[in-house]
């Protein structure tokens, strides 16, 4: 770990103006530190934000819920008005890590998680996501958890947060402060796709820091699943996952927002597919054509092939589960 | 007290329990040792070349760094083979750390930073820059295949003809087996802390197996004999991992000769993938039945990896030869030299993908027959290990087989694949036998008891987490027919009576009868002491007419009795040492221990995830002297074995020639939510020959045979046959 200096402010004013190119924000570090002692992120200065008034939960004035940066995941996957209101995002979380970990995890922070790509965590191998142009051997190389979607020839790595996969189905607005002033990012254009520069996960600029995740008033409480598939029963990173909500209205499909995760640089989520189940009957034919659709171009890498027909058929299963009741 | 309250046997509590969960038991990093200096390994990066230059300018410019230790600067060592070859050491030319400018694997330690914390001395690693001359390389094992060389292991000759009576045969089943590199990735990484004496002698604290073994590696390595000792009194988990001193040890050892300090150095997780690990196989069997399933023949064939310098060899092959009753079989073993390290032994090593691959084949076996895989075991049943052409000293496996299936409800497994379904799942049911050998080592130990008739037992044997403590307190606590409170047993530490490395399953057995042996001794001088006081009422008694019962020496025909500690406040402190070798009636007598495991699945049909929901266990091994620790043992092995079957694999790049998940959130081994409830069954199994206590040992039996009966259990359920492990969904889908 190279040494750094640690300050711990106590508003975002002095947290953002602390800010630089050689500084990191650290919250519950479940990520950062790992990344700090294998050397693959070596930020000369942390500023602890742990101080900040950001770890409520409020309701906002359009019917929705704010949750704080700073909220750790456990206490907001088991906040009530989670549970009850939002019961897709709470089962996402806690698909994700550990018990410890969701202790420790804050909400912003689980927004800005690095990939679990093997080559971006050995220093000793090229990465370009860890230094640009050096190359990506995960392409030919050891690819069975990378991406089949939205890749590009410099990065085929994943996305590994659970929550925001429920986020993206949920449609939450990503609230940040930075040295330009406050500003709210659709989570949709929050995370960005790898393109020439996969060093850049998502789209805050410099100095940014997330203050909260706001949710729309509509939590689909009645109808989402949450399906996760891994390599063990926990403590595993998605090889796929599936969001899945439905607004119903008996059997006919009124809404349905769909997202995926571990198949993309991102949280996965096409409209066109969502549209395609709007005003159908809640069954297994519409289901298929909508995973159709969504892994629509779908390109497999050598030893990934697999995730396109498992991302079928959890499309399918998670849809069938989320049209019969939430199970609470 | 009678002889029904003796603490053999019974299921009692970890004697270093209190030490460990109050976290007082002190492991190999955590001495604090005044003016101690931290090392840190500089890895290498490729897999094949040599070290050009190695720039450490920024590292030492950094104030609180000692030394860059490399093969530039190290002090010397030995320039012979033989003074690295340990007691496990494969054949060939064992690995020199620091020793030139070779690179032989990735991963290799390449330089040794020391500083004044461990934080300073991981980051002036990181700032260490070496430059190579890359070369070709190769890891892949499946490349080489049909380069591989036969092994040098005395694998057991044809018997029989094995061709004609394979072709003859009415059924016939063939298929080739993978099994992929694994990791032992103990919870405590491996570290040594060597502490420089005044006079320049080296204590040391060692994760190890074998304290003996480290001290006499050092003493020829560095040429400082009798300036040694090393102590390792726990060890957090070792698995195999410790049987040969790793090199950190060395590594150490050099820096503190140089500095004249004392010295730690502690492996990453990360560099805990750089040294021994179970080495990847391809394996092919062939087994012919006729009509009624009596084994034909039988063929087994495997390739495993090994290192360019040292040809690693375990027991692969030899069980196809053993388990069952066949006339023509045909076994060999060939290995290929790659650009790794040398594999190392890791829990049941070779009977863990041995077994699995024969475990299958006999599942195939039994489905192409049409019978039950049960009772295809049956029919094949063999007192005798055909391997050597010698009875079984003890085997009661009928036992296990009758005993574990009742208990599991075998009798309700559907013959037909793909038959039980709920919802989503398809449920199957699998079986395998295990096996493992019930070696002896030679061994000593020393029992000494004080005016306060407290006895204290030694041996520089190892507890890996496996209860020496608790079984050899118990053994010596029924010896001397002293409360177990009043016993003491001493380990890991190199000054102590002579012990083999621990493993194998061998430790209760060896170190075990030295330590009845020891204790017989020491009855014997009570006796002798007595009989010195004038008017004795033991006074002519002969060992036999006497016993030991409650802390006193009793006269059997009277029933007079005297206190222990009476007798040694008169005589003063006693002591009696043993050295035990395996016994010579062993020789005529084949000798293994055995289980029959069986296992539960629920497979999701659409999307590939396997559930092991019920496993049952039962083990034969003869007298089992404490069957709580003994149980944990194989509940651990079980949980491994579905780790193995479902879970564990070291991905390599075989481009970059380097472990990829190289760290425990990739490394996938089974967390609680994998694991289901485990049914241990213990059989009763007596047998006079293994050694005078009549037991086994456990630490290996537990893993065999379970990642076949998982495996078998799928093919049960889904009607798909994976023969590569492990079974990840996406085989399935």
């Amino acid at each position: 770990m190279t040494p750094f200096s640690y300050q711990r402010p106590d508003s975002i004013d002095q947290a953002i103006a602390l800010a630089g190119a050689d500084s990191r924000y650290i919250a519950g570090g479940t990520n950062l530190l790992d990344l700090m002692k294998e050397n693959v992120l070596q930020p000369r200065r942390l500023i602890d934000i742990n101080g900040l008034p950001l770890h409520d939960i409020e309701e906002t004035a359009g019917g929705g819920l704010m949750i704080g940066a700073l909220v750790s995941n456990a206490d907001l996957a088991w906040h009530p008005q989670i549970e009850q209101r939002y019961p897709l995002l709470a089962k996402a979380i806690l698909a994700g890590a550990s018990p410890q970990l969701r202790n420790m995890a804050s909400t912003g922070g689980n927004l800005l998680q690095r990939t679990r790509c093997y080559y971006f965590y050995d220093t000793a191998t090229p990465c370009n996501k860890r230094e640009p142009g050096s190359g990506c051997p995960a392409r030919d190389g050891r690819n069975r958890i990378h991406a089949i979607l939205g890749a590009s020839a410099a990065c085929v790595a994943v996305h590994p947060s659970d929550m925001c996969v429920a986020l993206a189905a949920l449609e939450a607005q990503v609230h940040v402060d930075g040295p330009h002033g406050q500003r709210r990012i659709a989570i949709e254009d929050f995370h960005r796709l790898p393109g020439e520069h996969p060093e850049r996960d998502n789209t805050l600029g410099a100095g940014e820091l997330i203050v909260g995740i706001e949710l729309p008033g509509e939590g689909y409480a009645s109808h989402c699943a949450y399906l996760k598939l891994r390599d063990r029963a926990s403590y595993a990173f998605a090889l796929v996952s599936v969001a899945a909500a439905l607004e119903l209205d008996g059997k006919t499909i009124r809404r349905a927002r769909i997202a995926l995760g571990g198949v993309a640089h991102k949280p996965w989520r096409i409209e066109a597919a969502e549209e395609l189940l709007c005003g159908k009957r809640a069954e297994q034919q519409c289901f298929a054509t909508a995973a159709e659709r969504l892994l629509q171009g779908a390109q497999p890498l050598a030893d990934n092939a697999f995730k396109i027909e498992l991302a079928r058929r959890a499309i399918v299963r998670a849809l069938s589960e989320a049209a019969g009741g939430t199970v609470r | 007290m009678n002889r029904a309250q003796s603490p053999l046997g019974q299921p009692l509590d970890r004697v270093d329990g209190p030490l460990k969960v109050r976290g007082q038991a002190r492991y190999a990093a955590e001495f604090d040792v005044p003016g101690l200096l931290y090392g840190a390994v500089v890895s290498s990066a490729i897999a094949r070349g040599r070290v050009l230059r190695i720039d450490s300018a920024a590292t030492e410019a950094l104030p609180g760094v000692h030394l860059v230790l490399s093969h530039l600067n190290r002090p010397p060592i030995a320039s012979y083979d033989e003074p690295y070859e340990d007691a496990d050491a494969a054949e060939g030319s064992p690995f020199r750390p620091l020793y030139n400018d070779r690179v032989l694997y990735s991963g290799q330690p390449l330089a040794l930073v020391v500083a004044e914390t461990q934080a300073l001395a991981r980051h002036a690693a990181s700032l260490v820059h070496v430059e190579y001359a890359a070369e070709s390389h190769q890891t892949d094992l499946q490349a080489v295949r049909e380069q591989a060389h036969p092994a040098p292991a005395e694998v057991p000759p044809p018997r029989g003809d094995f061709e004609v009576a394979f072709n003859a045969a009415a059924h016939r089943v063939e298929g080739e087996y993978g099994t992929p590199v694994e990791h032992h990735n103990p919870m405590e990484p491996h570290a040594s802390i060597v502490q420089y004496q005044p006079g320049g002698e080296l204590l040391i604290h060692d994760k190890t197996q074998g304290v003996q073994n480290c001290q006499r590696y050092l003493e020829q390595v560095f040429g400082l004999q009798d300036r040694i000792r090393v102590l390792s009194p726990f060890v957090g988990g070792a698995f195999g991992s410790g049987l040969r001193p790793q090199y950190q040890l060395p590594l150490a050892v050099m820096a503190a000769l140089a500095l004249k300090a004392s010295v730690r150095v502690e492996l990453t997780r990360q560099q805990m993938f750089t040294f021994g690990y179970r080495p990847r196989s391809i394996q092919q069997l062939k087994l012919a039945a006729d009509g009624e399933g009596r084994l034909q023949a039988v063929e087994h064939q495997a390739i495993g990896q090994t290192s360019r310098f040292e040809d690693f060899t375990e027991h692969e092959v030899e069980w196809s030869g053993m388990l069952y009753a066949c006339d023509h079989v045909r076994l060999g073993y060939r290995l290929a030299p790659l650009d790794v390290y040398t594999p190392l032994d890791m829990r049941a090593p070779g009977a863990t993908i041995g077994v699995y691959a024969l475990e299958c084949a006999m599942d195939e076996l039994a489905h192409e027959v049409g019978i039950d895989p049960l009772e295809l075991r049956l029919r094949n049943y063999s007192e005798i290990n055909g391997n050597q052409g010698k009875r079984y000293s003890s085997k009661e496996l009928r036992a296990c087989y009758r005993q574990g299936a009742e208990r599991f409800g075998w009798s309700r497994r559907p013959a037909q694949p793909r038959s039980l379904r709920e919802g989503h799942e398809l449920i199957g049911m699998g079986m395998a036998t295990g096996v493992w050998e019930a070696m002896q080592m030679p061994a000593s130990a020393r029992a000494c008891i004080d005016a306060d008739g407290k006895l204290l037992v030694t041996s520089a044997t190892a507890d890996i987490g496996t209860g020496t403590y608790t079984a050899m307190t118990q053994i010596a606590a029924d010896a001397m027919g002293l409360p177990m409170a009043d016993v003491e047993f001493r380990l890991g530490d190199s000054s102590l009576p002579q012990a083999p490395l621990e493993g194998g399953s061998a430790t209760v057995s060896s170190v075990g009868s030295a330590v009845q042996r020891a204790c017989a001794g020491l009855r014997q001088k009570l006796l002798d002491a007595a009989q010195q006081s004038p008017a004795s009422p033991f006074t002519g008694a002969s060992p036999d007419a006497v016993e030991f019962i409650g802390g006193r020496m009793c006269l059997k025909a009277t029933q007079h009795a005297v206190e222990l500690k009476r007798i040694v406040e008169v005589s003063g402190a006693l002591e009696s040492e043993a050295h035990v070798e395996p016994g010579e009636q062993r020789q005529q007598w084949a000798t293994a221990t055995h289980s029959a495991v069986f296992v539960e699945v629920r497979v999701d049909e659409d999307l590939g995830t396997v559930n092991v929901s019920r496993v049952v266990s039962a083990i034969a091994a003869g007298r089992i002297v404490n069957p709580k620790t003994a149980g944990n043992q194989i509940v651990g092995g079980v949980v491994w074995g579905i780790g193995q079957a479902l879970q564990e694999e070291t991905l390599i790049d075989h481009r970059l020639g380097r472990y990829m998940n190289h760290n425990l959130a990739e490394y996938h081994i089974p967390v609680n939510a994998d694991i289901p409830g485990i049914e241990v069954i213990f059989v009763e199994e007596h047998d006079s020959v293994v050694n005078e206590l009549g037991s086994k040992g456990v630490g290996e039996i537990g893993i065999v045979g379970v990642a076949a009966a998982v495996a078998n259990a799928i093919y049960n359920a889904t009607g798909k046959r994976v023969r590569d492990l492990p079974i990840t969904l996406d085989k399935l889908l």
